[in-house]
C-alpha cells in the first residue's frame, strides 16, 4: 500500500461524555474541512449527542477519569461535573470550538452524515423523533458496513 | 519555497502552493490560483469568503475558523462547502494569499 490520501471516514461515537462525543465530532468536522468524505455513526450513550433533550447537557465525567487530576471523592460532589464542564465549554469557546449542539450542526452543514445505531436506539426506546431533524436515519451495524465501504473506520 | 510567476506576478510559494507573502498577492493572482484548483469562474460569493479570510489574517495574524467563516463571513457553511468542496477554510486561504490555517475547527 502507498500513501494514498484519505478520501473517506466513517467514525464512531460510542459514548456520552464530553470527552467522549468531542474527538469524534472534531475528527468529522476536521475530515470535511480537508475535503474528505465523513460519516457520522451514534451508538450506544454516544446518541446523547443527537438527542434533542440531551445533547445541551452532556458533561464531563469527573468520576473515574483519573485525567481530571482529581481525587474520585472529589470528582463526585454533587455539582462537580457541572462545573467542571463549565471551565472546560469556557475554554473551548475561547478556542473557537462550538457547543455540542452547533458542532452537530456544523458537521451535518458541512455535508457529514449523521446516522444513529438501531440497535441502541431500539434498546433505549428512542425513535427518529428523539433527534435532531440533522439525523439522516436510524441504520443497522450492516447498512452502516455498507456506507462505510471504501474508507477508514474509526471508533472512538 | 520557490519563485512562480502567477498571473503575470512574481510570487513566492511554498511546496504546497501557498503565498509566502501576502503583500505579493493580487486579485488576478488569486483567480488564477483558484483556476489551478478546480474553480474556474470565481463568483462574487467567492470572492466574499475569500476577501473576509484575508481580511481577518491581516487584521488578526491568523486566518478564521471555519466556524467563524460560516457566521461572519456572510456565507453559510453549507454554501461554504458548494463554493469550495475541497475544503473552504484552506482552499479559501491559498486563493487568498495567505498561510494554511493550522486550526482544528
Amino acid at each position: 500500500m502507498g500513501n494514498e490520501p484519505i478520501e473517506k471516514v466513517s467514525i464512531i461515537i460510542s459514548k456520552g461524555s464530553l470527552e467522549g462525543v468531542y474527538p469524534g465530532l472534531i475528527m468529522a468536522n476536521g475530515a470535511r474541512m480537508e475535503g474528505i468524505e465523513a460519516n457520522v455513526f451514534f451508538t450506544f450513550f454516544g446518541l446523547d449527542a443527537i438527542h434533542k433533550q440531551r445533547q445541551g447537557k452532556i458533561k464531563v465525567a469527573t468520576v473515574g477519569n483519573p485525567g481530571m487530576h482529581m481525587a474520585t471523592w472529589l470528582g463526585a460532589v454533587p455539582g462537580m461535573s457541572s462545573v467542571a464542564t463549565k471551565m472546560m465549554g469556557k475554554k473551548m469557546e475561547e478556542l473557537d470550538i462550538p457547543p455540542i449542539p452547533e458542532f452537530v450542526e456544523l458537521v451535518s452543514d458541512s455535508g457529514g452524515g449523521l446516522y444513529a445505531c438501531k440497535a441502541s436506539v431500539d434498546m433505549f426506546g428512542f425513535t427518529k423523533a428523539d433527534f435532531v431533524d440533522q439525523v439522516e436515519g436510524v441504520i443497522t451495524v450492516g447498512e452502516f458496513y455498507e456506507q462505510a465501504a471504501g474508507g477508514q473506520i474509526i471508533f472512538t | 519555497m520557490t519563485t512562480q510567476t502567477i498571473a503575470g506576478v512574481p510570487v513566492e510559494v511554498n511546496d504546497e502552493g501557498f503565498l509566502e507573502q501576502p503583500d505579493q498577492w493580487t486579485r488576478e493572482v488569486g483567480a488564477a490560483i483558484a483556476a489551478e484548483n478546480g474553480i474556474a469562474q470565481m463568483t462574487d460569493r467567492h470572492w466574499q469568503v475569500v476577501e473576509f479570510m484575508r481580511t481577518t489574517y491581516l487584521e488578526d495574524g491568523s486566518a478564521p475558523s471555519i466556524r467563524t467563516l460560516g457566521k461572519a463571513s456572510g456565507v453559510p457553511v453549507k454554501e461554504l462547502y458548494q463554493l469550495f468542496p475541497k475544503g473552504p477554510a484552506k482552499l479559501a486561504a491559498k486563493i487568498a494569499g495567505i498561510p494554511k490555517p493550522r486550526g482544528c475547527i
